[in-house]
């Protein structure tokens, strides 16, 4: 028996910019509810009438309590109140990684560890409980590596992008969760209203096709860069034989360690 | 003596049937609640099952003509053995036309027992079922033995004519108690699901077909929505279920179970039926499962949940379901596999939250963006730059609205759709698009059994709608098309809807399309679900054909008894897999008929067909046939 804390933050959609479940968010509260079961509480901090918060609650949590301040305002103080005040105190918090909203800059979970004393794990993609008082953690890095990790409790863990995908949200237990709402002072936060807020737009990628490695670096050149595959890798088989072009994947595949030599 | 001996035993065992059904009638009776015409349905029972039941039925004439004989035989003969109970009634030209109604069900009787012993259609269940023919005939011959006995005033010895009521008797009682648990459950179940059926519209003293989806009421919050368990269905859902007679012509019908993915609509019916049993399981039917799920493993009960990896039907099972009504249409027995298809769905969708994982993603995107692909609406009309589409605002009002659907965001139907707008203008229609006012329709969320998101898109659309005035709505797409036309009445949006194949015939007929290259060359025309089976509309799509010259050919399963693309129910989104893919059998249809071009009018159809791997014949829409013919001569 592990409680957990999750914290959940409302999303936005990418194409119509409507609330949703935050998706980082949502594979943390995935997680929390596929742990053996113990109490989980769930906390939002900002207004408790968005749409999203239901979302949450059809993934089968049955309550979720909103710690309501208004637009703009800095949550760290009260989302710390409100865990210091949870009794038991929970051995785990969990987050995704980065909020759609606010400033975007996925450190208030550094500044609750921080506050708690506890350790933090970023970028996790699964989580095992282990009876000792400890859990078995694995950790995304760059470019696909996963790390595996043991840390005692209690910590707090952010979720990336590439654990499991939450399941789907359901209309039933949504309209049946309880929201509990707190109302709660909270500063203003001065480095978000110092910031000019503007839709994000994709720009397009700058082709860095430079004179160092010949030709011009004109448009040609970019143009050649974007499109021809680049020579001098791998191995053209013209018309092979089944068994020929069989080799040489298999050949292939072992040099790249794919199959044991 | 034997009279009172005939009638006793005859009078006693219907008594024990009586009593037997009654006890049946409890299993269905723990169902829901639901609103039914007793009295006018009872009226309409006789003119229901000699019309609409023989309809159907009547597709194979041979068992049309062997249930006449022996329905009509043994319910006279039954009427004529009680009235032997009176003794004033015992005269021999009662004894002689009780021989000849005996005889009349021998014949019969003779018919089952041809069918199930020498024609032996794959698709029938044996276990009890296989007892049948002997009991009809047995009955029958040692009844009719005696009645000629008597009429002839008693030849045969008395311990040989009481021998023969014994046999008789053993025969009827395994007919009546049939009636129970039996092959004749059909008959009394039947009966009464015919006169207190869910949707009395779809028979021929109601409007002829009736297929829109009812809304689920989803203010109600102490029941849960959908069917999770067996009593949640509607109680005259579970007697339809009862008269399910096993014959299997759904299964023959069904284009998932001829692909080999796990659902068989008989199977799927009987599962439903057995889970009323407390403690069971489904060892006992006799007929083929789900393909490549086995039997025996789960506990049946009423209340025991109906889907899931261990329950009585698979998760596989629900999902790999097109909607696409075969089953409907071919069940002499009118019950409704859709409808319970998509209440199940419902319960996994709306409590469960157990939408297959690409299913739910689509419903996530629809829900957050109003459309299924989750793109932006404000570039539905992107393809169309160049054709500058009059946009309807709100207040203003134009001829013809034209519903794009969401084929308008897919590369191959923009295809189809640029040369609908392209007759539309040649012909002079005054028509314009909602533009990025334009939400889905919500038939894939309904489907999908996600009736929350379909009322939401569906109040929305309808309120949008409202507030432009038009003469009627055109559109493409045959999903949208029902939505529209059957569904949005629920809940108040009423207006003309068409399918463009109405519309091109029209516009063809009228001269404002003239045709300047007729089509030289054979097409085979694949009837969508949703426009055929679903509306009723099988013509006007081949009128345009002949209109504009092509040499049509029929393609074997086709106009109401259409085989589906595999394209329809979110099917390609639960992505069920199977030992085929139901559009290459489709598409094998359309080889075998030898025709180049097989012409479509759904952009589901389009898609689903297109991807068939070559060679085969090309695809192509109907607005694209019609807009080569009609090229304008320089």
């Amino acid at each position: 028996m592990v409680d957990v804390a999750v914290l959940l933050s409302v999303g936005r959609h990418p194409v119509s910019g409507r609330a949703r479940r935050a998706p980082t968010d949502a594979r943390a509260l995935e997680l929390a509810l596929s742990l053996p079961p113990g109490r989980r509480t769930a906390l939002h901090a900002g207004s408790p009438d968005s749409p999203a918060l239901r979302d949450y609650l059809g993934m089968g949590l049955a309550e979720l309590t909103v710690l309501a301040m208004a637009e703009g305002r800095d949550p760290t103080d009260a989302l710390l109140a409100r865990l210091r005040a949870l009794s038991p105190a929970p051995s785990i918090l969990l987050t995704g990684n980065r909020a759609e909203g606010g400033e975007d800059s996925g450190m208030l979970p550094y500044s609750l560890a921080h506050a708690l004393g506890w350790a933090i794990v970023p970028d996790v993609v699964a989580l095992t409980l282990n009876d000792d008082g400890s859990a078995e953690l694995v950790q995304a890095l760059a470019r696909g590596q996963r790390r595996a990790l043991r840390v005692a409790m209690p910590f707090v863990v952010t979720i990336h992008p590439a654990a499991p995908a939450p399941r789907p949200s359901a209309f039933g237990p949504a309209r049946r969760g309880r929201i509990t709402v707190e109302a709660v002072d909270a500063p203003e936060d001065t480095a978000l209203a110092a910031c000019a807020v503007r839709p994000w737009r994709d720009r397009p990628k700058r082709l860095t096709v430079g004179a160092p490695g010949g030709g011009s670096g004109g448009a040609l050149d970019r143009l050649r860069a974007a499109t021809e595959a680049k020579a001098g890798q791998g191995r053209l088989l013209v018309g092979p034989t089944p068994d020929e072009a069989a080799r040489a994947i298999y050949d292939c595949l072992q040099e790249q360690g794919m199959l044991p030599r | 003596m034997i009279a009172a001996a005939l009638s006793t035993v005859t009078l006693t065992v219907l008594l024990v049937g009586l009593g037997l059904a009654l006890v049946q009638a409890r299993r269905w009776r723990a169902g829901r609640s639901a609103k039914v015409g007793v009295w006018a349905g009872l009226a309409a029972l006789p003119a229901r099952y000699l019309v609409d039941v023989h309809e159907v039925v009547g597709r194979t004439p041979f068992n049309a003509r062997f249930h006449a004989l022996t329905a009509g035989g043994f319910l006279a003969s039954l009427a004529l053995s009680v009235a032997l109970a009176l003794p004033p009634l015992r005269h021999p030209l009662l004894w002689g036309l009780l021989a000849l109604t005996l005889a009349v069900m021998l014949a019969g009787g003779m018919m089952v027992g041809y069918r199930r012993r020498v024609l032996r259609p794959a698709e029938l269940s044996g276990g009890r079922f296989s007892r049948l023919p002997l009991a009809l005939t047995g009955f029958s011959a040692a009844f009719l033995l005696v009645a000629l006995d008597q009429s002839a005033g008693g030849i045969l010895p008395v311990w040989l004519v009481l021998t023969l009521v014994a046999v008789g008797g053993w025969g009827l009682a395994e007919l009546v108690f049939g009636v129970w648990n039996g092959p004749l459950k059909h008959a009394v179940h039947g009966a009464l699901h015919l006169a207190f059926h869910p949707r009395p519209a779809r028979f021929h003293d109601g409007a002829g077909r009736d297929t829109g989806l009812r809304p689920l009421d989803l203010a109600q919050a102490d029941a849960p929505l959908g069917a999770g368990q067996a009593v949640d269905f509607a109680w005259n859902r579970l007697l339809g279920f009862d008269a399910c007679v096993q014959c299997g012509r759904c299964e023959s019908a069904c284009p998932a179970y001829a692909a080999g993915l796990p659902l068989n609509p008989k199977k799927l019916v009987q599962d439903l039926v057995l889970s009323l049993d407390d403690g069971s399981d489904d060892r006992a039917y006799a007929g083929h499962g789900h393909p490549g799920r086995p039997v025996g493993a789960a506990v049946t009960g009423p209340t025991r949940p109906l889907v899931g990896a261990d329950a009585l039907i698979h998760p596989d099972t629900l999902w790999a379901c097109t909607t696409c009504r075969a089953c409907v249409q071919e069940c002499p027995m009118m019950i409704e596999h859709v409808d319970a298809v998509v209440d199940l769905r419902r319960f996994q969708t709306l409590e469960r939250g157990a939408t297959p994982v690409k299913a739910a993603g689509v419903l996530e995107e629809l829900r957050a963006t109003d459309t299924p692909s989750g793109r932006a609406l404000d570039r539905r009309l992107d393809w169309a730059v160049d054709l500058r589409l009059p946009v309807l605002a709100a207040g203003e009002t134009c001829d013809t609205l034209l519903w794009l659907g969401d084929g308008a965001f897919d590369l191959r139907n923009q295809r189809s759709l640029r040369a609908l707008v392209l007759l539309l203008r040649r012909a002079g229609v005054e028509f314009a698009v909602l533009g990025a006012a334009e939400l889905d329709c919500g038939d894939v969320a309904r489907r999908l059994g996600d009736e929350a998101t379909f009322q939401d898109l569906a109040r929305r659309n309808i309120q949008t709608l409202e507030a432009r005035r038009f003469r009627r709505i055109v559109t493409a797409d045959p999903h949208a098309f029902h939505c529209l036309r059957n569904e949005y009445p629920a809940l108040g949006g009423r207006w003309t809807v068409q399918h463009h194949s109405a519309v091109l015939l029209e516009l063809l007929t009228s001269g404002a399309l003239t045709v300047t290259r007729p089509l030289d060359g054979p097409v085979a025309y694949h009837d969508p679900c949703y426009l055929g089976r679903y509306n009723g509309e099988i013509d006007a799509p081949r009128a345009v054909l002949d209109a504009i010259g092509a040499q049509r050919r029929e393609m074997e399963r086709s106009g109401l008894r259409s085989r589906c693309c595999g394209g329809g129910g979110g099917a390609p989104l639960t992505d069920v897999v199977g030992e085929r893919r139901i559009p290459d059998m489709r598409m094998d249809d359309a080889r075998a008929t030898g025709a180049p071009t097989l012409a479509v009018g759904c952009p589901t159809c389009t898609l689903m067909l297109e991807g068939v791997v070559e060679p085969r014949p090309q695809v192509a829409e109907l607005a694209e046939l019609v807009l080569t013919a009609t090229e304008p001569t320089p």
